[in-house]
């Protein structure tokens, strides 16, 4: 499915304005056929990388190399390959969807003849065939969202950029666009680069994802790897619920062997177990003697949800993390 | 010879090539002149210009028939474009007022406008250099302003010909079209005013006020306020020396020259009114003994050559620094 070279390549690239910096020496690779998601918060500095990688801005150091060729050096060469969707993509209000994909196709130097059809062709894949001659200032955001998609698809580019793009959308809006990435990705061997803040919807579709905070790459790899490598050497931390829940089921907690420290965390009780230990197996027999009732267990650390709370939220995080 | 001749073909094929691989410089001309053309408020904008234009000649007209016979029979038709009849003021003079706001109207928000409307990161993602839009747009404002201009002077010289039924002489048509020409480069000047206002300001709004702000300057206050100066550094009582009072005079135009509304209008008024044989204060010892008659056209031409190159330089300048500022421009999504 994914082939093995390396399509876009960034080497120590870092972006200052004035006295911030936006991109700290950011070392990326993303492999041909792969759905690459650069997740972080807002002004993590993504759409900065983004501009780079399109030779729109120049890097203060540092390189970045799409299909070997330097995007600062040689902007056009790489737009030429590149399809780009902006984060809150906008068109010309007062010309159709169609005449507007035209202007993109005419910038692309497709003839006309092959533009009409190309045209054609990416209104139907994104649905809006029958929107072809409105104008575009009738559409709604999730509409001109695909159109954004059906914009990049006119260009048929072999790789394809795009910042945010299932914000402001509702759910089976972006249930439909990112549908739509995947198809784009498998049946048309696309390489895809999205950024995004909503890890939750794009964690379904990223075969890799590398997390970016403060203009710095903290982690990069397939979802389920780097669980463990955000909670390497940490205890493991168990959320449960069970029944009755009172203070003897605390005590009962605090006093199986190798816990170190229980919490309640709104709904659920939180169970920190010494280093190295998990205590899942001999939990449920445990409780179970002692007459409660398990509801729900679940280990912390290894979805999502947490890598995404580990890195992402507040700075104060990261100090108690590293210490 | 030969070896110049083949060095000048294979840089023509090269910048052909140049243009070809961008492209994009054609396909931003083509869209921008189709929305310039189409929009609204160029429709509203002619259609002022070409109401007061023809107005004013009309009006000059009907008093060129009525006095007909009575005075100088020389260049009537150039005539019609700078005689005021009774209330209305002449052509050249509603030109030199409105052709501002043309230039202004179409450039106003080529830039900011695009930022606003979020389109301007879609359009520099596409393989084409980033200068290609700023001269698109320069460049579609500007065919289309010729038009307008070249349509106006013409439909107006047509009339004309049927109301008063005199035939332009060579040397009119000559002045007529020179006058056109000066036109064109005022109005693009205008224009790549706006343009770099449109760059300086996000919002469109302010680009336009701005840029109506320093078109009434220069129109109502840079006069008034050259006098000012002028007579602050020089003041002239009333028994002033008569080397001062030329002195502030001298400089109370030279500061007026530093509009180009002046440049333009003392420019039109040479080209359309052939009598006029200088733009600097005369002396009555100098008038002594001249005989009153006309300028031939090179000679009008000669008098306003500075003009004709402070109004290019002005304009080149200005959009100069509107590519500058474009070219170096941040292009942020956000």
């Amino acid at each position: 499915m994914a082939g093995q070279e390396a399509v876009i390549v960034t080497r120590n690239l870092t972006k200052h304005y004035g006295s911030i910096t936006a991109v700290q020496d950011l070392n990326l690779e993303i492999r041909e056929g792969e759905i690459f998601g650069l997740l972080g918060p807002n002004g993590a500095g993504k759409t900065t990388t983004i501009l780079m990688l399109l030779g729109l801005t120049e890097p203060t150091s540092g390189q970045a190399l799409v299909k070997g060729l330097d995007a600062t050096r040689h902007p056009l060469e790489v737009k030429r390959i590149v399809g780009y969707l902006p984060d809150n993509v906008g068109f010309y209000d007062d010309l159709t969807a169609r005449e507007n994909l035209l202007y993109t196709a005419g910038l692309n130097l497709i003839p006309p003849a092959e533009a009409e059809k190309r045209v054609a062709l990416s209104l139907d894949q994104v649905g809006l065939s029958n929107y072809a001659h409105r104008k575009v200032k009738e559409f709604s955001r999730g509409m001109r969202q695909r159109l954004g998609i059906a914009d990049v698809m006119v260009k048929d580019p072999a790789i394809i950029i795009l910042d945010e793009p299932t914000l402001g959308i509702d759910p089976e809006g972006v249930r439909e666009m990112l549908a739509l990435i995947v198809r784009l990705a498998r049946e048309g061997g696309k390489t895809v680069l999205l950024s995004s803040h909503l890890l939750h919807q794009v964690q379904q579709i990223c075969d890799r994802v590398g997390i970016f905070v403060g203009g710095r790459l903290l982690a990069a790899g397939p979802v389920a790897l780097l669980g463990h490598q955000v909670m390497a050497g940490k205890p493991l931390e168990i959320e449960l619920q069970a029944e009755p829940d009172n203070d003897n089921l605390f005590s009962a907690l605090r006093s199986l062997q190798g816990v170190t420290a229980v919490e309640r965390h709104g709904a659920f009780i939180r169970v920190r177990c010494a280093a190295g230990r998990d205590i899942r197996p001999e939990l449920t027999p445990y409780l179970a003697g002692k007459g409660f009732t398990l509801l729900y267990l679940r280990a912390r650390g290894y979805d999502l949800d947490d890598i995404y709370r580990e890195y992402f939220q507040g700075e104060g995080y990261h100090g108690t993390m590293a210490g | 010879m030969a070896r110049w001749q083949a060095k000048l073909k294979d840089w023509l094929d090269w910048f052909r090539q140049q243009e070809w691989f961008s492209g994009g410089l054609k396909t931003v001309f083509q869209k921008e002149l189709a929305d310039n053309l189409s929009s609204t408020r160029f429709t509203i904008l002619v259609f002022l210009v070409a109401v007061a234009g023809i107005g004013a000649f009309y009006v000059a007209a009907q008093s060129i028939r009525q006095t007909a016979g009575e005075g100088d029979p020389q260049f009537v038709f150039l005539r019609l474009f700078t005689t005021s009849g009774g209330s209305l003021p002449p052509f050249i003079t509603f030109i030199s007022f409105l052709g501002p706001l043309l230039g202004l109207a179409l450039g106003f928000d080529a830039i900011n406008g695009e930022h606003n409307k979020r389109t301007l990161s879609r359009l520099l993602a596409q393989p084409i250099y980033r200068d290609d839009v700023i001269n698109g747009k320069f460049l579609a404002g500007l065919v289309v302003l010729a038009l307008v201009i070249m349509a106006l002077g013409l439909l107006v010289a047509g009339l004309g010909l049927l109301l008063i039924g005199v035939p332009p002489t060579g040397e009119e048509i000559g002045r007529l079209f020179i006058y056109l020409l000066v036109t064109i480069i005022y109005v693009a000047f205008w224009l790549s005013v706006s343009l770099l206002f449109s760059l300086l300001f996000r919002q469109t709004a302010t680009s336009a006020l701005a840029g109506i702000a320093v078109w009434l300057f220069f129109a109502l206050f840079a006069g008034m306020l050259a006098g000012l100066i002028a007579d602050g550094l020089l003041p002239v009582s009333e028994d002033a020396a008569p080397a001062r009072v030329l002195h502030n005079a001298t400089l109370k135009q030279n500061l007026s020259r530093l509009s180009t509304t002046t440049l333009y209008d003392e420019a039109t008024v040479t080209l359309l009114n052939p009598g006029v044989r200088t733009l600097g204060p005369v002396l009555v010892e100098q008038l002594e003994g001249a005989i009153p008659g006309s300028l031939p056209l090179d000679q009008s031409l000669l008098l306003i050559w500075p003009h004709l190159v402070g109004l290019i330089a002005a304009t080149m300048l200005i959009f100069a620094l509107a590519y500058y500022f474009f070219m170096r421009q941040e292009i942020r999504a956000g």
